[in-house]
């Protein structure tokens, strides 16, 4: 009979075993799900996983959706590094995108990318500001901070709803729900006109770094370590929890709406009804994969961003349904969660004989 | 306002609340017996889902309410495996359920999109829903409406009268005793958890069936995350989430209320309502933080691990 049974001291491999268990466990069962939909396994597989990197151009486009995940894979991991379980990327991407898009619109006749400081700005700062309700929400009225969140997600898809709907739409737009097309200076510098991929990968690329570095090396990094790891160990220290709340979804905050207004002033353009394909639900799935450590959420975010194109590869020539991105995703954090439980319990075969 | 208005207010308000009632008692029995299970948006979904699917391939609502059902309890059942065999995070496990069950329901529904169904019908009560007002109000719904009212009373009783309630209670607020005197944890924890599903899966087919007999993905719009907060608002009392459910479907549809008067607000900004009511409640309750953690179960979120 197998059993678990419980380690003397937590695996440092199984910790990073798990990610690859997980992995792999996911490829086993797309296989198998595609082998069920009747294609053949390994091509399918190979679509899904490897065909959107065949050119630069595959590559570019990864780069186009790192850039978000990683924005906002870095604020959770403080987040959930302090034992916040924020949920509210989503919402807080398109609060972003919502407020740099708005100030994008003031400057319509832009001519100087300097208008860029103040539209990146304006999105950044909506991203904090929607963070910082449920900072408020929970320091102040002790309201969990998981459905609080949630409930932001929609409230801030809905108001981006009205937005393009009423006040922000287009008026020479035909009543489609859009906004107008941004000034040519507000949208974010290309690397080359060939490709999509606009210099957000730098600031993505720039904030790993420095939340590496503020998490390693100074006193706000270490006080949220220790409150994540013994709640009541950082109290009698005297750190206060209040304001690491504060600090930790703050930053998230403006870090996912640093990423929606980046999104909106990059590949999109303008204010649309879609403008997410799921980047801050992804994310959460991108910390946990990575281990909440800056390299592995950077290979975790070059995965999910992967998931997405190959939705769309398998859509394209297999006519198959885009929508086993989403699949894919939950597969992985199932398999994941499973995985590593060996963390702290190992499988041992104990014959039935053996029992008392 | 006139009294037609009054009457299809209230008449709303029930059919809202309805799916709300139906998870939120299915997650209140599962967070008795000890077990959080925040995949209630992904169960939903995937209930939805596969009872529109074999609605419109069958025809079938019976068998398509049934298939509904199934669905809920098989995705309560991998949460169930995770978070109490293998004593996984239940916060964690439940994130990962709503991950799941949105991207399965998507990829399961995705042939169906646009697709209309007829819906089930309405059961007229005879007699009683020719009484003026009250008979349209009460007596004039789809037969889900008058299943939740019985499934309602029988969680009530069970909690009330019967050994099986003790038995959940015993496990939810002190497993280590409820073991000592030979209640099976583990096995009352799975059977709360099914039940959970089965009535989140039955829930998700009065989405898709009745209340907007057509599939959309994440068509069930956070009702899912809802009934959570419903669940706490309730203080873990079956009546107060009959309650709660019907003043939450009550600020759904105020649309209907403004209609006609000079208020006239963008139907996106209504949308919000019952987001902005939930945290409203959640910021009421702190105000009564210590009264809701009384009546919380004591073990809610913990793996129970027998000792061997």
């Amino acid at each position: 009979m197998l059993k678990l049974e419980k380690r003397q001291s937590d695996s440092r491999l199984m910790g990073y075993m798990s990610p690859v268990i997980a992995i792999v466990m996911t490829l086993i069962c797309g296989a198998l799900l595609f082998a069920f939909l009747g294609h053949n396994p390994g091509e399918a597989l190979y679509t899904f996983f490897i065909t959107p990197l065949e050119d630069t151009y595959g590559w570019t486009e990864l780069g186009v959706k790192v850039a978000p995940l990683l924005l906002c894979a870095m604020g959770l991991t403080l987040c959930y590094r302090a034992q916040i379980w924020n949920i509210g990327a989503e919402g807080q991407f398109i609060m972003g995108a919502l407020g740099g898009g708005y100030a994008a619109l003031q400057f319509l006749d832009a001519e100087s990318s300097w208008v860029l400081v103040p539209v990146l700005l304006a999105g950044a700062a909506s991203g904090l500001a929607w963070g910082g309700i449920a900072a408020l929400l929970k320091t102040r009225f002790n309201a969990n901070e998981i459905l609080t969140t949630i409930m932001l997600n929609y409230i801030a898809l809905n108001l981006l709803l009205w937005a393009v709907h009423g006040p922000l739409k287009d008026p020479g737009g035909f009543n489609f729900p859009e906004s107008a097309m941004f000034a040519d200076a507000a949208i974010l510098p290309l690397f080359s006109d060939s490709y999509r991929l606009n210099i957000s990968i730098l600031f993505a690329l720039f904030f790993m770094v420095a939340i590496w570095t503020l998490m390693a090396r100074s006193w706000v990094g270490y006080q949220i370590h220790v409150m994540g790891e013994d709640a009541k160990a950082a109290k009698y220290a005297g750190f206060s929890s209040k304001t690491l709340t504060w600090v930790v979804l703050l930053a998230c905050g403006a870090l996912a709406g640093l990423a929606g207004v980046s999104e909106v002033s990059g590949p999109i353009g303008q204010l649309v009804p879609q403008l997410s394909p799921g980047y801050g639900y992804a994310a959460i799935i991108v910390v946990f994969l990575g281990r909440m450590h800056p390299l592995g959420i950077l290979l975790a975010s070059m995965l999910l961003a992967l998931t997405f194109m190959g939705g769309e590869m398998v859509q394209i020539q297999l006519s198959l349904p885009k929508s086993l991105t989403g699949l894919f995703q939950g597969m992985l954090l199932f398999f994941l969660l499973a995985a590593d439980l060996l963390i702290s319990y190992r499988i041992v075969f104990q014959p039935r004989t053996a029992r008392a | 306002m006139d009294i037609d208005l009054i009457t299809n207010v209230l008449y709303a308000t029930l059919k809202t609340g309805t799916p709300l009632i139906l998870i939120a008692l299915g997650e209140m029995v599962a967070e008795k017996s000890g077990v959080l299970n925040l995949g209630q948006e992904g169960m939903l979904l995937v209930g939805a889902a596969v009872g529109f699917i074999v609605a419109s391939l069958t025809g079938n609502y019976f068998l398509a309410a049934f298939c509904a059902i199934f669905a809920g309890m098989m995705m309560s059942l991998v949460f169930g495996f995770l978070s109490i065999t293998l004593a996984a995070n239940q916060v964690a496990t439940g994130l990962a359920l709503t991950i799941f069950g949105a991207g399965l329901s998507a990829f399961l529904g995705n042939n169906y999109i646009g697709i209309g169904l007829e819906g089930i019908g309405i059961w007229e009560i005879p007699l009683l829903s020719d009484i003026p007002v009250i008979g349209k109000v009460l007596f004039q719904h789809d037969p889900l409406v008058y299943l939740t009212i019985i499934l309602f009373a029988v969680v009530y009783w069970v909690f009330r009268s019967t050994r099986l309630g003790l038995k959940i209670r015993a496990v939810g607020e002190n497993p280590e005793a409820a073991n000592a005197i030979g209640i099976h944890v583990h096995q009352i924890r799975y059977m709360a958890v099914l039940f959970g599903g089965a009535m989140t899966g039955l829930a998700g087919a009065y989405l898709s069936l009745v209340y907007t007999p057509m599939w959309s993905d994440g068509m069930s719009a956070g009702r899912g995350w809802i009934a959570l907060a419903l669940v706490v608002f309730a203080s873990w009392k079956a009546e107060r989430i009959l309650l709660g459910a019907y003043l939450f479907g009550f600020a759904s549809i105020m649309h209907l209320v403004l209609q006609g008067t000079k208020f006239e607000v963008a139907p996106n900004i209504m949308a919000m309502l019952p987001y902005v009511a939930t945290i409203i409640v959640l910021v009421w309750l702190s105000s009564d933080a210590i009264k809701t953690k009384m009546s919380a179960p004591k073990s809610i979120g913990q793996p129970y691990r027998p000792m061997s």
